[in-house]
C-alpha cells in the first residue's frame, strides 16, 4: 500500500490521541499510587479509632476520628436534606410538569446554572447570614450550606433517571385514577430507583468532599459532635490544617487522612455502581 | 358520573386528596426556593459588598493593584490576574488532552477501552479537590522544582501558577470530557454516513464534518471547564503559592480570588470593611462564573436545537 500523506496525518492524529487517553489513566493511577504510597506506612488502627490527645496537631497520640465521624454526620445530614428538597423537586418537574417543555427547559437551565456556582462562594454566602443572624458556626450551620451545594447536582441527576420515563407510564397511572402525587411517589419513584438511589450516592460523594464550603460554616474541634449546634471537624478540612503543618509527623497524618477520604469516596461509587445493577431486576422495562 | 367515583373513591382512602394537595404544595415549594437560590445568593453578598462599593468605584478596585486591609486599600488586580493567568494555562493544558481523547473514545477505541475509561473518568470526576491539593504537593510541586524550573534555568519552590494550572487542569478534564462525549454522541450519524459515502475518508470525516458540526459546544464545553477552573478553591490554594503579586510568567506564584477569600474570611472582622471586600471577591467570582455558565449553556442548548 501507498504512503499517502492523508493517512500519515490520521496516524499522527491517532497517535496523539492515543497518548492523550493514556495520559488521563496516567493521571489517576499516580494520584492514586503517590497518596497510598505516603499515606499507607503512617495510618495505623489508632489513627481512624481515636480522636486528638492534647499535642496531637504536634505529632503526639490520638486520631481523626472526629473528622471522619463529623464528615459522615455532615454529609449525612446535606444528603438527608438535600433529598428532602431534591426528590420532589425532580418529581415535580417530570410528573407535573412535564407538558410544559418550556417551563421545564428553563428550570434545568437555572439548575445547571447552579450547578456552576463555586462552592467557596456558597460558603461564604453561608458565613455571610450566618453573622448577619447571629449564628456560629456548627454542624448545622454546615449541613444547611452543604445541602444548597449538592442539590442542583442531585435534582439534575434525578432528573437524568426520571426523565427517560415513557409518557404511557404516566398516562396509564393517571387514567387508573391515580393522583399526581401518587403517580410520582409510587410509580415514578419505584420505577427509577436505581438511577435516584445512585443520584443520592453521587451527591453524597460531593458532600464528603467539599472543603471550600464548609471552611467557614462547619468550624474545627478536636471532640466528635454531639449536637446540631457544635462546631464539627470534617476530613477534607483535616487533611487540609494538617499539610500546613511544618511537623513531618503531621504532614503524614495528613496523607494518611487522605487515604481515609478517598477509601470513602471509592467505596461510595462502588456502592453506587451495585445498587444500579442490583435494582434494575425490578424495573418494568418497555 | 365523574363526581360518584370520585365519593366512591375518597371513601376508600380518604385522605388522598389532601395528600395530594400536600405534596403539590410542598414540591412547589422546593422549586421557588431552588430558583430563587441565584436571586438571594446575589443580593447577599451584593448587600454584604455595597458598603465598600459607596466609597470606591467597581472599577478602581478591580485595577488598583494595592492590597493593604489594614489602611483599607483593597485592589483586586493581583488576584484577578492570578485568576486568569491559572485558568487559562489549566485549559491550555486540558483543551488538546480532552478533545483528542473524545474523538478517540467516540470514533476509534474498542469496547474493552470504553470500559475501561467510563470509571476511570468517573472516579477522577468524584476525587475531592482536597485530594487533588494533596496530589500536586506531593507530585507536581517537586516535578516543577526539580525537573521543569531547572530546564528552563529557574531556581523555584514549585509552587507557582504552573503547579495550580496542572492540578486544575487535570480536576477539569473529566468534566470537560464528559460534555464533550455527549456532544459527539448526539451528532445524527447520518452526517457522518453521508460523508463517507461520498468518498471522503474516516479521518476526513471527522476533521471536516464532526469537529466542524460540533465546534459551537466544543467551545461551551471549555468554557464550562474554564468556569469550573476559575471557582475552584481548595485544590489550587494549597499549591499556587499565595503571593500578593501581579505575576508575569508560569513559574512565579499567583494568588487567585478564590484563595484569597478562603484564607482571609473569617477573621477579619476586626478590620473595617474587609469582610466587605472578601464578599465583593466572591460577588465577582459569582457573577463571571454565572456569565461564563450562562453563555455556554446557552450555545449547547442551540447547537442540540439544531441537531434536532
Amino acid at each position: 500500500m501507498k504512503w499517502k500523506p492523508k493517512n500519515a496525518e490520521e496516524g499522527f492524529f491517532r497517535v496523539l490521541m492515543f497518548f492523550s487517553t493514556v495520559i488521563i489513566v496516567v493521571a489517576l493511577l499516580m494520584i492514586i499510587i503517590s497518596i497510598l504510597y505516603k499515606g499507607l506506612p503512617a495510618l495505623s488502627w489508632a489513627m481512624i479509632s481515636q480522636v486528638p490527645a492534647g499535642g496531637f496537631y504536634f505529632g503526639r497520640e490520638g486520631g481523626i476520628l472526629n473528622a471522619i465521624v463529623g464528615s459522615l454526620y455532615l454529609a449525612g445530614g446535606a444528603t438527608l436534606l438535600a433529598t428532602l428538597i431534591g426528590l420532589p423537586l425532580a418529581l415535580y418537574i417530570n410528573v407535573h410538569l412535564v407538558c410544559h417543555k418550556r417551563l421545564v427547559n428553563g428550570i434545568r437551565f437555572v439548575l445547571d446554572l447552579l450547578w456552576g456556582i463555586p462552592s467557596i462562594v456558597y460558603g461564604a454566602f453561608g458565613f455571610a447570614i450566618m453573622s448577619y443572624f447571629g449564628i456560629r458556626v456548627s454542624l448545622l450551620a454546615g449541613i444547611i450550606t452543604v445541602a444548597l451545594l449538592i442539590v442542583p447536582i442531585m435534582v439534575r441527576a434525578m432528573d437524568e433517571a426520571l426523565k427517560v420515563v415513557p409518557h404511557g407510564l404516566l398516562e396509564s397511572s393517571l387514567s387508573l385514577g391515580s393522583t399526581r402525587a401518587e403517580t410520582a411517589y409510587r410509580v415514578f419513584f419505584r420505577q427509577c430507583l436505581p438511577g435516584l438511589s445512585t443520584a443520592v450516592l453521587l451527591s453524597f460523594g460531593r458532600a464528603i468532599g467539599d472543603a471550600a464550603s464548609i471552611l467557614f460554616t462547619a468550624g474545627f474541634t478536636d471532640y466528635i459532635p454531639t449536637s446540631l449546634n457544635q462546631p464539627t471537624a470534617t476530613l477534607p478540612l483535616a487533611i487540609f490544617f494538617q499539610l500546613s503543618s511544618p511537623i513531618p509527623q503531621v504532614q503524614e497524618r495528613a496523607y494518611a487522612s487522605a487515604v481515609v477520604l478517598v477509601f470513602i469516596i471509592l467505596v461510595v461509587s462502588i456502592l453506587a455502581r451495585i445498587m444500579s445493577n442490583r435494582y434494575q431486576k425490578n424495573k418494568i422495562n418497555f | 358520573m365523574v363526581n360518584k367515583t370520585l365519593q366512591r373513591v375518597r371513601r376508600i382512602r380518604p385522605g388522598r386528596l389532601l395528600q395530594d394537595t400536600l405534596h403539590g404544595l410542598w414540591m412547589r415549594l422546593t422549586l421557588a426556593l431552588v430558583m430563587l437560590l441565584p436571586v438571594l445568593l446575589f443580593a447577599g453578598m451584593y448587600y454584604k459588598s455595597s458598603m465598600l462599593l459607596q466609597t470606591n468605584s467597581l472599577l478602581e478596585l478591580i485595577f488598583s493593584g494595592e492590597w493593604k486591609p489594614m489602611s483599607g486599600k483593597f485592589g483586586f488586580y493581583p488576584f484577578i490576574i492570578s485568576s486568569l493567568w491559572v485558568t487559562v494555562v489549566a485549559l491550555l493544558l486540558a483543551a488538546p488532552i480532552c478533545l483528542l481523547t473524545t474523538i478517540h473514545l467516540t470514533q476509534y477505541a474498542r469496547r474493552w477501552v470504553l470500559r475501561v475509561m467510563h470509571p476511570v473518568i468517573d472516579i477522577l470526576a468524584g476525587i475531592p479537590s482536597v485530594i487533588y491539593g494533596v496530589f500536586g504537593i506531593l507530585v507536581v510541586v517537586p516535578a516543577i522544582a526539580d525537573y521543569i524550573g531547572p530546564v528552563f534555568g529557574k531556581q523555584i519552590s514549585g509552587y507557582s501558577i504552573l503547579a495550580g494550572a496542572v492540578v486544575l487542569a487535570i480536576m477539569i478534564i473529566p468534566f470537560i470530557l464528559n460534555i464533550l462525549i455527549e456532544i459527539f454522541k448526539n451528532i445524527p450519524d447520518e452526517l457522518a454516513e453521508a460523508s463517507l459515502a461520498l468518498g471522503a475518508t474516516k479521518w476526513q470525516t471527522i476533521k471536516l464534518v464532526l469537529i466542524k458540526k460540533a465546534l459551537p459546544g466544543i467551545i461551551a464545553a471549555f468554557g464550562l471547564g474554564m468556569s469550573r477552573a476559575f471557582g475552584e478553591t481548595i485544590a489550587v490554594l494549597m499549591v499556587v503559592g499565595n503571593v500578593t503579586r501581579v505575576p508575569t510568567g508560569i513559574f512565579q506564584p499567583g494568588y487567585p480570588l478564590p484563595a484569597l477569600i478562603a484564607n482571609n474570611y473569617g477573621e477579619m472582622l476586626s478590620i473595617p470593611l474587609y469582610d466587605s471586600a472578601l464578599m465583593l471577591a466572591a460577588l465577582i467570582l459569582f457573577v463571571v462564573v454565572l456569565l461564563f455558565n450562562f453563555a455556554s449553556r446557552l450555545i449547547i442548548i442551540q447547537s442540540e436545537k439544531r441537531v434536532a
